[in-house]
């Protein structure tokens, strides 16, 4: 009987803190929210605001009137579609050829991929290669230097491994060539692992900042986390908007529900594929 | 009949043809498979530019390089970069950086995963679970510019919400982004805040394949909950520990460039310097090209050097390894 005590003691600590622990990961995404649709002078008066009691725009108004920020939300939309088509369709390609075993010089390609993932040869070279191509300043820099990787190749080719060559045998003879093979067969079979990766690639790209700090200079090319950036943190471009709007916090904070808002919008899909995701990515490491 | 083609076979004058069959067995396989080629030509091109021209580009660590001459044409210095780096007083504060950091997140960051995916564990309502899981997921999706923004609005000093609590309850404010003593340990409790509930997936998945058997006679022998996590759950995710712990060893150089780089302001500077920002603002902005990619090779081959010794580690403990 004692025992049964602590186990529910046990019991209910366990559910308190971990309580604790959720609301420490989206209190402040909450307290964001809230402030932003709040009444700007109620939010001078008292910082502590928990409950929005005067629900307004006027801050999202503003950050959507100045073209900076719509046109920013344009490039990582941009970034996050066009990418994330064209990294799938790369990576799940080259995943492809190689999860064939008729492929030449096979073993070779797939030990030279894995090389890539042990040795990053580091910014400069990167950096003079993208220059050396004439991408500066040019919103594909944001995009073909990261349009695959070394781990997402193998993680691809592992799953296709898993698809049986009696399946491509029949597409071939029913006069199939490879191409239609891998878009009319394997690309329909393996949707959960693409839904996955796709959803992948769309936040990192919609993430973009530290190539664009990189590669763009000009502000009418940069993604919205440069911008972001400007608005939070940068404190020397701030006064540009103080002199504006009453309240820059607010504003401020109504930019983040903004960023926030696409990755709200995939989470739920992507969070029923991820842990499968993970997982083919756990039996590598 | 045997001996007779045998024979043949050892003729000089065949050869050729045997050889010339090969190609063309090469030739007709490239041929057939033509398609399967195609698709994988926009990824080889690809890796062979964006992964591996960058390695050959390395070169220039040896070279005074100078965009205009070229990598075929800047003069050789040798190991010049390098000895210039480990000379200088900046390679000793980027380096004790880098490992500080890092060894903090190793002895902070790493263990609170675990310690959750036992606590999510024990949650016997799966809904309850669920929504927990939902909720500490979330963070890791966020970009760093978000998250040094939101840890702007809750820590700042002049309005951060923390702040305010602290005025309100009539304390003095502090200025917790600015806190040189405490700026290490700023940076390891954003990431925990970003990863560790991410990091429970892994746990938790290699949880569900202990055998529920063992909980149940644990249970008949008498064990509570905290022996049977300690001497069932534990043990029975010992082996992605252990792997874990070796791989996040391998990464001992990788601190994250873009949260030091938007956290960093003047009164941290010097404990905010790790070698992709020192490399970034010498090489990127600087334009010391050749002095940077030195600094970033002797970087990248201590990381190297780290995940294969690591790797090696995991076989030792019987693992599969990485590679």
């Amino acid at each position: 009987m004692k025992r049964h005590v602590s186990e529910l003691i046990f019991e209910y600590a366990n559910y308190i803190f971990l309580f604790i622990i959720g609301a420490a990961c989206i209190f402040p995404l909450y307290y964001v929210f809230v402030v932003s649709i709040s009444d700007p002078i109620e939010y001078l008066h008292s910082k502590l605001l928990l409950f929005p009691t005067k629900i307004t725009f006027i801050n999202y108004k503003y950050i959507f009137s100045t073209p900076l920020f719509t046109r920013a939300t344009g490039v990582s939309a941009f970034l996050s579609t066009v990418g994330t088509a064209m990294s799938i369709i790369v990576t799940s390609a080259l995943a492809y050829a190689l999860s064939r075993k008729r492929m030449l010089a096979r073993k070779y390609l797939l030990l030279a991929i894995v090389f890539t993932t042990l040795f990053n040869p580091g910014l400069i070279p990167n950096y003079l290669l993208v220059r050396n191509l004439g991408l500066i300043n040019h919103i594909w820099a944001l995009i073909i230097p990261v349009l695959s990787s070394g781990w997402n190749v193998l993680l691809l080719k592992s799953f296709f491994d898993s698809i049986p060559e009696s399946l491509e045998e029949a597409a071939i003879i029913d006069g199939c060539n490879d191409i239609q093979v891998w878009f009319r067969i394997v690309l329909p079979l393996s949707l959960p692992a693409l839904a996955t990766f796709s959803l992948f690639f769309a936040v990192a790209y919609w993430n973009t900042f530290f190539n664009a700090i990189m590669y763009i200079n000009d502000f009418k090319k940069w993604p919205l986390q440069i911008v972001m950036q400007t608005l939070l943190i940068d404190s020397s471009t701030q006064s540009a908007y103080n002199e504006q709007i009453a309240n820059p916090q607010a504003l401020k904070m109504a930019a983040v529900v903004i960023a926030t808002t696409p990755i709200m919008c995939v989470y739920p899909f992507l969070q029923k594929h991820f842990a499968k995701g993970v997982m083919l990515g756990a039996v590598k490491g | 009949m045997t001996t007779q083609t045998n024979s043949i076979s050892k003729m000089p004058f065949v050869k050729p043809t045997v050889r010339a069959s090969k190609t063309k067995k090469i030739l007709l396989a490239l041929f057939r498979d033509r398609y399967l080629y195609l698709l994988a030509i926009p990824g080889i091109l690809y890796f062979l530019i964006f992964k591996f021209v960058p390695m050959w580009g390395l070169i220039i660590s040896f070279q005074n390089y100078s965009p205009f001459l070229g990598i075929l044409h800047s003069p050789w210095v040798g190991f010049e970069h390098f000895q210039r780096l480990f000379g200088n007083e900046d390679f000793k504060i980027i380096f004790r950086n880098t490992l500080a950091i890092s060894f903090l997140n190793l002895l902070l960051f790493f263990p609170a995963p675990i310690v959750l995916s036992l606590l999510l564990n024990e949650v016997s309502s799966s809904v309850y679970k669920r929504w927990i899981q939902t909720v500490i997921y979330f963070p890791h999706f966020l970009s760093w510019v978000i998250i040094a923004g939101i840890t702007f609005i809750m820590l700042g000093q002049a309005d951060g919400l923390v702040n305010e609590i602290i005025a309100y309850f009539g304390g003095e404010k502090i200025a917790f982004l600015s806190e040189p003593k405490t700026f290490w340990l700023l940076l390891v409790v954003q990431n925990i805040w970003r990863d560790a509930g991410w990091g429970t997936v892994i746990f938790l998945a290699a949880i569900t394949s202990v055998d529920p058997a063992l909980y149940e006679s644990a249970r008949m022998d008498g064990a509570n909950r905290f022996r049977q996590i300690w001497h069932i759950t534990l043990p029975g995710i010992k082996n992605v520990i252990i792997v874990l712990l070796i791989l996040r060893i391998g990464q001992v150089m990788e601190v994250g460039f873009e949260q030091i780089y938007l956290m960093s302001n003047a009164p941290v500077a010097s404990l905010a310097d790790v070698f992709d920002t020192y490399v970034y603002r010498n090489g990127v902005r600087a334009g010391q090209f050749s002095y940077s990619a030195a600094v970033g090779l002797f970087k990248s081959v201590i990381g190297l050097i780290m995940v294969l010794l690591a790797n090696r580690l995991a076989k030792m403990f019987g693992e599969e390894g990485v590679y």
